[in-house]
């Protein structure tokens, strides 16, 4: 029998760490990588901070040189777009009319930036950040100066506004809800990272909306009129508002979606020949005892590992700890687990110097920790996480005066 | 461009020559050895690069930066004295010959 031939849709960090995991553990078969952009698989974390702010350039970003697809035997088909599935006959049809024959195929496909349908988004200088094209053209736009308007408090809009005042234009930040990064974070370290960007002259307007933007006679945006009627310059406005999972053509096939494409604890979708990995996948949490769908890079680098595990016959469910991480300004924010629907916060290490954790627990149950220029913390905890069993790190333990993780997982690791 | 020589856990061993600019961590990802994931990219913060310098070495490394020994405090397999994280060594002539040994796991 011929080596089995495996398809991946989608080259970002999640497909081309599946092609690299399958070469890593021997697969022989054929590999073809399909993206739709024209550079090399890259990363993406630093569009919004080191590319935007002109401290790395596209080919700093580039996870393998060309030359490594080619040792490897990975078919890059770049550029183009796979339009259609046929999952009777086990093929992918491209947008330039080829169609590649799959035994086992893995959906990348990623999501999309999220655009708010307020008047006026249509307008020259309205823009989402999602891939290295818009970062290009947001590079492009930030040169001019001016004032920068993000539409959103989450990672990339925050990380965005530390960029732009790191080139010295003016940012204000709207965020509809009552915080910071409220879905990723505990309200403690949202007040932290409010504070620090009002510190470095961030406008922040919280439970404030959008409602029109205006432009100039040239049809280039220049107000932002807020829910209230207050108007606010903007020279260039970002909607960081959240993405959509691409889960158009896994539906056309048939598979199904919800909030994603739809897998089971082994990355399957509907189709056993068929994966779904990273931004785009719905997956079943054991450790957090509900589906999730997450965007970072650590989900979709371990996803990866875990289809390309599968598809070389040792299936193993997906149970990898969550973490992720934003850099602004001089903060260091590093987050393991999930710490949303904590009941307990209890904060270590030293909030006053900006070197501290806030540890989230949840019926005395240890669920994740947030990290200010704490890595060791941080680390620590993905530890804990991942042992086997209940967390035995208990909020009274954690709230002793001068408890330390270092000093703690020292201990641990004593034999009794 | 140093030789460097990655000791994988079932005693078998890979040596490649890597060219400068570079770092160790980079000279694995590029040649797909397997036991180096670097998912932060190589700026000290996930621990996923973690090797073993070998016991023997003589050849100059720099200093451990305070985020690089805060991360090794959290890696999956033990830390040892010669712990280091390969993507904060960066290839140079000096490093020639360099012998690293990967760990059973990274996450």
């Amino acid at each position: 029998m011929a080596a089995p031939s495996v398809v991946i849709v989608g080259a970002g960090q999640a497909g081309a760490d599946t092609a690299a995991a399958l070469r890593s553990r021997g697969f022989s078969g054929r590999i073809a990588l399909v993206g739709e952009e024209e550079a090399l698989p890259y990363r993406r974390p630093p569009l919004s901070k080191g590319y935007l702010g002109g401290t790395a350039e596209a080919g700093d970003l580039e996870l393998l040189p060309l030359s490594s697809y080619g040792d490897q035997g990975i078919d890059l088909v770049l550029g183009d777009r796979a339009v259609r599935i046929d999952p009777e006959e086990r093929s992918v049809v491209l947008d330039s009319g080829s169609r590649l024959s799959y035994d086992r195929l893995v959906l990348a496909t990623g999501a999309r930036p999220r655009r708010l349908p307020v008047p006026g988004a249509g307008l020259a200088g309205v823009m989402t950040l999602r891939g290295l094209a818009d970062a290009a053209a947001l590079r492009e736009a930030l040169r001019e100066g001016g004032h920068l308007l993000v539409v959103g408090g989450g990672f990339v809009g925050l990380e965005l506004a530390a960029t732009a005042r790191k080139l010295g234009l003016d940012a204000t930040v709207v965020e509809v809800g009552p915080r910071l990064m409220a879905r990723a974070l505990s309200p403690g370290m949202s007040d932290h990272l409010r504070a620090e960007h009002v510190r470095q002259g961030v406008r922040i307007l919280l439970r404030r909306e959008v409602a029109a933007l205006h432009g100039d006679a040239s049809g280039h945006v220049r107000v932002a009129e807020l829910d209230g009627g207050e108007r606010v310059p903007a020279d260039l406005v970002v909607f960081g508002v959240g993405v959509r999972p691409n889960v158009e053509l896994a539906a056309a096939a048939g598979l199904e979606v919800g909030g994603g494409i739809l897998v089971d604890r082994w990355l399957r979708t509907s189709d056993p020949a068929i994966h779904a990995i990273g931004d785009c996948a719905r997956f079943p949490s054991a450790r957090y005892g509900r589906q999730l769908r997450l965007e970072s890079v650590q989900n979709a680098s371990d996803q990866a590992r875990c289809a390309a595990a599968a598809i070389c016959g040792d299936p193993e469910p997906y149970e990898a700890v969550p973490w992720f991480w934003t850099e602004q300004y001089a903060l260091r924010l590093q987050i393991a687990g999930i710490t949303g629907g904590h009941d307990l916060a209890v904060t270590v290490g030293d909030p006053g110097g900006g070197r501290f954790s806030v540890l989230c627990f949840r019926e005395g149950r240890l669920l994740g920790a947030e990290s200010v220029n704490r890595p060791a913390d941080h680390m620590i905890v993905r530890r804990l996480l991942s042992a086997e069993g209940v967390p035995s790190l208990s909020p009274e333990e954690a709230a002793r005066p001068g408890f330390d993780l270092k000093e703690y997982r020292s201990r641990q690791e004593q034999p009794v | 461009m140093a030789k460097i020589t990655y000791k994988h856990p079932d005693g078998t061993e890979t040596v490649v020559d890597v060219p400068s600019p570079n770092t160790v961590m980079r000279g694995a990802k590029t040649n797909n050895i397997a036991g180096i994931e670097a998912q932060c990219g190589g700026s000290a913060q996930c621990g996923t690069c973690h090797v073993y310098i070998d016991e023997a070495n003589t050849l100059p490394l720099p200093p451990m930066h305070e985020s690089e020994d805060d991360v090794l405090y959290g890696t999956a397999c033990p830390r040892r004295p010669n712990s280091r994280l390969s993507c904060q060594l960066p290839v140079t002539d000096e490093i020639d010959g360099l012998v690293v040994h990967l760990p059973e796991a990274q996450s």
